[in-house]
């Protein structure tokens, strides 16, 4: 009788580890998932920006400030190492582009191209997706982590290790909101 | 959110299985009233369960291509509307969703329906209308509030329940068409043949059955009603404000949508608890406000227009405020605490209303298949979809153009 229970307990206790291994896992397929979301939206924002510059380079003669400022801070970003290095560079970056995006409003021959008007809103489709993608990859790293660290989750984490993931902060906090964007018709 | 999400699982089942029961009783009973024994009962159940089968099947597999090709929805290019794409495309990601297929009806009067399966297989339909008067916040915040609904699981139950409904009252449609022509010969003729007296209780049963379809219909319609009801309209509002993180978007495309005036001619009864803003019904008739699919939409705009964040537990305090009654939002949602501020508006200018009318119409040309050529003499042409020739030539200019770009 008694080996029994011994057994059903036992049974208990291996599921129990199984299940809360295999939500880990998930959870942590997830965050990588959102990330992979959140280089797609930032590889295409680097692939618009030389397009957009030529575009606009004929009609904004006085801004070559502007222009150097994006492209410099295109190339830190495309060669940014980590996640954090990656926010440092992309929230300058995209500083920068709502910069540029103001700027244009200064410019009615530039806002009555058809081309650059297609390429305006695909950038800021763009800024929002990546606004967007990083809202639900912080949303999914709040979920593993709380689950890294709460009980009794936490010690099958500390046993498989499953380590801490970081936030995707950008520099610029400013930037949380969308940038001021026109769509002027 | 995982409580709506199962409670519209279990509601799709149990519409099922309602639906088997009320089907087994009709098919029985007619199963009696033409052989009076158990064997004709137990064969009119049988078929009766034959015709539930296929359509649970139907609405399970394809229930959300009945509503789609009911409204005279078609699905649409990247190319037709880049914005539209865009902005779905943008309320997938915030939702972690894969992205929906999307459709563009052909209508001048504004409004928009989400349908699916699962959010794996769903759609998002909008009215040409809708796209050419809202600015680009207003027609994310329509797009957010759907991408919701599919993020709730809504669709599935409200596709389920409308194929349902459908066939309920295309089925008393036709008994009491034959009720009718059956009562007109079947009457004369039993002046001559009194011996046939089983024919008059079957045309008796015919006539309590037919009787009953036709009281069962808009019994049923009332349940889908209310079973969608507000309580599901809120909870998008609130999912979309979530969404966008930035209700204003919503609350202004809605005030939009109500000014409208033009009907939407693709909607019926089965159907329109679907849509984001009811389809049949005109805003400010205070009777039907207490039975309607969907709650009045200057309470829905007030509500949005009071969220001091974009959370959950915002919408739920701009409730309270508002209404003075329990909050739709389920408690689960407002466990974790949020903080989400509401983002900046873009700077968009709505179009003038000449503008906004050949937009609407260019929208519907590119969705029917015409191509776009801007010569650049500034002109802009038309392609039909059953243009043949390769090349066009600018009447304006002269300049020559591939039609098949």
């Amino acid at each position: 009788m008694a080996w029994i229970i011994v057994l059903v307990v036992v049974a208990v206790i291996v599921f129990a580890i199984i299940g809360m291994y295999n939500s880990l896992v998930a959870l942590r397929n997830q965050v990588d998932n959102a990330w992979s979301q959140i280089s797609v939206q930032l590889k295409r924002r680097h692939d618009l920006i030389p397009n957009l510059i030529e575009t606009a380079k004929g009609y904004m003669q006085h801004e070559r400030g502007t222009f150097e400022a994006i492209t410099a801070a295109r190339s830190q970003a495309m060669g940014a190492k980590n996640v954090a290095d990656a926010g440092k560079a992309e929230g300058v970056l995209g500083a920068a582009l709502s910069k540029f995006l103001l700027t244009v409003e200064a410019y009615p021959d530039l806002k009555a191209n058809q081309n650059f008007l297609a390429l305006q809103e695909e950038l800021s489709s763009t800024e929002n997706k990546i606004a967007f993608s990083r809202q639900a990859y912080n949303d999914q790293v709040l979920f593993f982590n709380n689950k890294t660290q709460m009980f009794p989750s936490n010690i099958i984490a500390g046993m498989f290790n499953f380590s801490k993931r970081e936030f995707f902060e950008l520099e610029n906090e400013s930037e949380k909101a969308v940038p001021k964007i026109s769509f002027g018709n | 959110m995982w409580e709506q999400i199962r409670a519209n699982k279990r509601n799709s089942i149990l519409l099922l299985f309602l639906m088997a029961a009320v089907l087994g009783s009709i098919g029985w009973t007619i199963g009696m009233a033409y052989v009076p024994n158990p064997n004709g009962g137990i064969l009119g159940l049988g078929a009766a369960l034959a015709v539930w089968l296929i359509l649970a099947m139907v609405s399970f597999s394809s229930g959300d291509a009945i509503f789609l090709a009911a409204s005279k929805a078609v699905p649409v290019e990247k190319s037709v509307h880049p914005q539209l794409f865009n902005i779905v495309e943008e309320m997938a990601i915030a939702a972690s969703l894969p992205m929906p297929k999307v459709y563009i009806i052909n209508e001048s009067a504004p409004n928009a329906f989400a349908t699916g399966r699962n959010p794996q297989n769903a759609s998002i339909a909008v009215t040409a209308g809708l796209l050419g008067r809202l600015n680009r916040d207003e027609l994310q915040g329509v797009v957010a509030h759907e991408m919701s609904h599919i993020l709730h699981r809504d669709i599935l139950f409200v596709t389920i329940a409308g194929v349902m409904l459908g066939a309920i009252t295309m089925i008393s449609q036709i008994f009491l068409r034959s009720m009718f022509y059956g009562s007109m010969y079947g009457g004369g003729g039993r002046r001559y043949s009194s011996r046939d007296k089983n024919a008059g209780g079957a045309q008796a049963i015919m006539l309590v059955i037919a009787i009953v379809c036709a009281i069962l219909a808009p019994i049923m319609a009332t349940l889908l009603y209310f079973a969608l009801s507000r309580k599901r309209e809120y909870l998008a509002d609130a999912g979309g404000a979530r969404l966008t993180r930035y209700p204003e978007g919503l609350a202004s495309a809605l005030e939009k949508i109500s000014q409208n005036t033009i009907p939407l001619s693709v909607a019926n009864k089965a159907s329109a608890p679907m849509y984001i803003v009811n389809p049949l019904q005109k805003e400010g008739m205070k009777l039907s406000d207490l039975t309607s699919t969907h709650p009045p939409i200057s309470e829905r705009v007030r509500i949005l227009r009071g969220m001091a964040g974009a959370s959950f537990a915002d919408y739920s305090e701009a409730f309270n405020k508002s209404t003075h009654s329990t909050t739709p939002i389920p408690s689960s949602a407002m466990k974790t605490v949020e903080h989400l501020e509401i983002r900046q508006a873009s700077t968009q200018q709505a179009a003038g209303y000449k503008k906004q009318t050949r937009d609407i119409g260019d929208i519907m040309q590119r969705a029917g298949g015409y191509k776009f050529i801007d010569c650049s003499c500034g002109l802009k042409m038309k392609i039909p979809p059953n243009f043949t020739g390769s090349k066009v030539q600018c009447p304006r200019c002269g300049a020559e153009y591939n039609s098949r770009r």
